[in-house]
């Protein structure tokens, strides 16, 4: 309360309300008219995060096609998952799946987690075959087999198993906010639309994930706004699961703890953007950071209306070319150099200034994160489809109005289903093309296009440079953290990462421990390594020869084919030799007649 | 109060603190060396339609059946007959709610491992430090259900049974004053010698299975605020908080 009487003070004579306590937000808008759905920020994600056993099938970051049922399968049914709050009649925010007394009640068996069906079951191939299968009339096949159980399974769903409508309409008809709005989403093939959503964890201002947690495992970085899983804290509830509307955070089967999308902040505390938005093929993420009055965000979560939240959550932010504003984040300790970075940061430009970035299911009451500025080619395409200039802006406002189908569904997904917020934003791109389409064929800059939906041509032409041009230092405006030199910017820190040290979940596997998988006292990886690679490179032997060849860990006689010299014949490279045949050099054991045998 | 062997003397009067030293130490040295792996392991993930049912079954019935252990060993008979309450009437209710309660745990327990064992991916989940756990625990409450049917039964025949109240309580009560009563749990009669020397056993393991997320019940979820907010250098590396390196969170 004592915060709120202090006002910023200087030259904000017209601010209605003082500014409460200033926090700053990393956040993300994703432009989804330049989504192609390659997937490559799935995959370098998990390359990064959940290549370990336990998460085999989690996806901090997945790319979903709408109307899609999504990952896990249709995780927008609230009814059905119970993620996110709920207002109560007093006008109190509660988890949907309960309070705390609730939360306690339940806590031995979790009425409303998604199995792992609801995901799909993780699985490999029995890649052995291919080698060990006894020469016959047919090519050896590796068949699938569970990662859970190690059993042959059959493959029937995965994290997009409906990519670009696959399925068809038996398998898109099953999107709840398909069956929201009925009959009037066409499935056919000649009528049907889509698009892609590529979704990683909102980091929202009110996450549901952090207050179901009974551990208080989860929390919010103060710096950064980072949701975060401390694992040591965390003793695997699963509350969290069921209290994530978006589905987002996951529980590690192996470990018994849950996960979830970090927002890469080893990369985002040096300044680098995250892996997601790195590698993204389309350059369709931006990053940036967002100050927000943390005190008036319980306020903007709980208004009564629901298709109200857009605009309660876009209140919050605070504009920090505001003199008040720079005051009160001073006050709030917030670094000069995140102020300036807030100034430029695309993220703000996208949601507040052009207003053309949406929150996902602001309904969902968490005040999510990473914003989305909805898909125009929809639209395009039934335009184009029919024989109309795609490009001009007034068969485009036309079609947004007459095509009601694209943007209800957009409606859906970003407003509570409020079509206004999608339409103005379809406008605001639709007028951008035109507006450049003039200015690229050297015709007279046309004011009327951007005054139609109430812009500057000048604001048009900056709206255009961030979301058509994209330049690397203009997507990724993100400072160093608090603690970090701005000359440190770009330098990970490589002993950081907390599961790679040999033998740990992130090398593969734990080899023998005592209470499960996991436990136990890591080695440092760096030095291990280090001293394995030394000995590589100047040793004599053959790899896996080195010390500590007793076999006691299995990841030690393990070689690594970039350090592999040709030299030997390394323990684990090769299937041991049939017929009990010693592993040295090259002589044959006494086994079966070799399977290369046949050659001549 | 001098009737007791040597036997007696190693199992009531030195055995009761080796077990406290090793749950004490094992619980200190978990935290600090194992903070990772202090966790429910939970299997709901693979299989929830029996555990919803198993689980709670399971453990609502141990938290009365503990809540009953614990006003038998703890308060005495003289103090339950100061408050008027006949001894016929503390045996029955104690009997009457101990025979549900344990039934509830007993059946809990039972459709948890017939599920542990038929569930693929929960089998394949499954230690041996679980199977020990689980030999333990199953052992633990048969011995003490099948103690209270068998006195509730010979109690409705007519018969007479060992009041634990004037053996087993004692002792228990001076274990914690270091004064251990050996000769009154000496005097006890064998099953409840037998169900003691299970519950120390269950005891001992605590610390180092996956029970220990006994030891994590949330109460303080009720007290503080939904949304949690910590700063980022708060924690940072090496202050000695664990021995381990302190992992970075996600």
């Amino acid at each position: 309360m004592a915060e709120r009487s202090r006002n910023g003070g200087e030259g904000a004579g017209a601010r209605e309300r003082p500014i409460g306590r200033v926090m700053a937000q990393v956040a993300m808008v994703m432009n989804l008219d330049k989504c192609i759905g390659c997937h490559t920020c799935s995959v370098t994600c998990k390359q990064a995060w959940t290549n370990r056993s336990g998460v085999e099938y989690a996806w901090f970051n997945n790319v979903e096609t709408r109307p899609g049922q999504g990952y896990p399968r249709t995780y927008q049914d609230q009814e059905r998952w119970r993620g996110g709050w709920v207002r109560r009649p007093d006008g109190r925010l509660v988890p949907r799946a309960g309070g705390r007394i609730r939360r306690l009640a339940t806590i031995f068996a979790n009425p409303v987690m998604p199995s792992i069906q609801d995901y799909y079951e993780p699985w490999t191939y029995d890649y052995d075959t291919l080698t060990n299968a006894p020469l016959g009339d047919d090519f050896p096949v590796a068949s699938p087999r569970s990662a859970l159980t190690g059993k042959p399974m059959k493959v029937e769903w995965s994290a997009n198993w409906d990519d670009d409508l696959g399925g068809g309409p038996e398998l898109a008809a099953q999107d709840p906010i398909v069956r929201r709005l009925g009959d009037r989403v066409k499935l056919s093939f000649e009528e049907t639309f889509m698009f892609y959503l590529p979704r990683i964890c909102e980091h929202c201002l009110n996450p549901t994930c952090v207050a179901a947690c009974p551990s208080g495992a989860l929390y919010k970085r103060v710096e950064d706004g980072i949701v975060l899983v401390d694992q040591d804290r965390c003793r695997g509830w699963r509350m969290c699961v069921t209290a994530c509307p978006y589905k987002k955070v996951y529980f590690n089967h192996k470990t018994g703890k849950a996960e979830k999308c970090t927002f890469c902040y080893p990369r985002v505390e040096v300044g680098m953007p995250t892996i997601c938005s790195e590698t993204c093929v389309g350059r369709l993420r931006y990053l940036g950071v967002v100050l927000y009055d943390a005190d008036r965000v319980g306020q903007a979560a709980s208004v009564e209306d629901e298709k109200d939240l857009y605009e309660a959550q876009l209140d919050v932010f605070l504009d920090p070319s505001d003199p008040a504003v720079r005051a009160a984040a001073r006050r709030d300790g917030i670094p000069g150099r995140w102020v300036d970075s807030a100034v430029r940061s695309p993220v703000y430009a996208l949601a507040k200034r052009f207003r053309v970035a949406l929150p996902l299911h602001p309904e969902y009451r968490t005040m999510p994160m990473v914003w989305y500025v909805p898909p125009l080619s929809p639209v395009v395409d039934a335009l184009s489809g029919t024989g109309h200039d795609g490009e001009e802006a007034d068969n485009l406002f036309g079609a947004i109005d007459t095509l009601r189908i694209p943007v209800e569904y957009l409606a859906e997904l970003f407003s509570a289903g409020d079509p206004a917020p999608v339409d103005l934003v379809l406008r605001r791109l639709a007028a951008m093309r035109s507006y450049m389409r003039r200015v690229n064929l050297g015709q007279e800059r046309d004011e009327s296009v951007a005054a139609a939906v109430g812009m500057t041509g000048s604001e048009v032409e900056d709206m255009y440079r961030l979301l058509a041009l994209a330049k690397y230092d203009d997507r990724y405006v993100i400072p160093t953290a608090f603690g970090v030199d701005e000359s440190d910017r770009g330098v990970i820190d490589e002993v950081g990462c907390s599961l790679d040290f040999d033998g740990g979940p992130g090398m593969g596997g734990m080899g023998d421990v005592p209470f499960g998988e996991a436990s136990g006292r890591p080695e440092a990886a760096s030095v291990e390594t280090f001293h394995a690679l030394r000995e590589r490179q100047t040793g004599d032997g053959a790899a896996g020869e080195g010390a500590g060849g007793d076999g006691r860990d299995a990841t030690e006689g393990r070689v690594n084919l970039l350090n592999w010299d040709g030299n030997g014949r390394p323990r684990g490279l090769f299937p041991p030799r049939r017929g009990g045949g010693t592993d040295n050099g090259g002589k044959r054991g006494p086994g079966p007649e070799p399977r290369d045998g046949g050659r001549t | 109060m001098s009737g007791f062997g040597p036997a007696d003397l190693l199992l009531w009067g030195v055995l009761p603190y080796v077990v406290l030293v090793l749950v004490v130490g094992g619980l200190v040295w978990r935290y600090r060396y194992d903070r990772f792996g202090w966790t429910t392991r939970s299997s709901e993930l693979y299989e929830s339609r029996l555990l919803r049912i198993g689980s709670p079954l399971f453990h609502f019935g141990l938290l009365v059946v503990i809540a009953g252990h614990v006003v038998g060993l703890l308060v005495p008979d003289t103090w339950t007959r100061a408050l008027g309450v006949p001894d016929t009437l503390y045996h029955v209710t104690a009997l009457s709610l101990g025979l549900v309660a344990g039934f509830c745990t007993l059946a809990g327990i039972a459709l948890l491992i017939w599920r542990r064992r038929t569930t693929g991916p929960v089998f394949s989940a499954t230690t041996r430090n679980d199977k020990l756990m689980y030999a333990v625990l199953v052992l633990a409450i048969l011995t003490g259900l099948g103690m209270t049917v068998y006195f509730a039964g010979v109690e409705l025949a007519g018969g007479h049974t060992q009041d634990y109240r004037e053996t087993v309580s004692p002792w228990f009560r001076s274990v914690w004053v270091l004064q251990p009563d050996i000769a009154a749990m000496a005097a006890a009669e064998a099953p409840y010698k037998l169900h003691a020397l299970m519950g120390l056993a269950l005891f001992t393991l605590l610390p180092f299975t996956r029970l220990v997320h006994a030891f994590s019940a949330p109460v303080g979820y009720l007290f503080r605020p939904y949304v949690l907010y910590r700063s980022r250098d708060q924690h940072p590396a090496g202050a000695g908080q664990a021995e381990r390196a302190t992992r970075r969170g996600w």
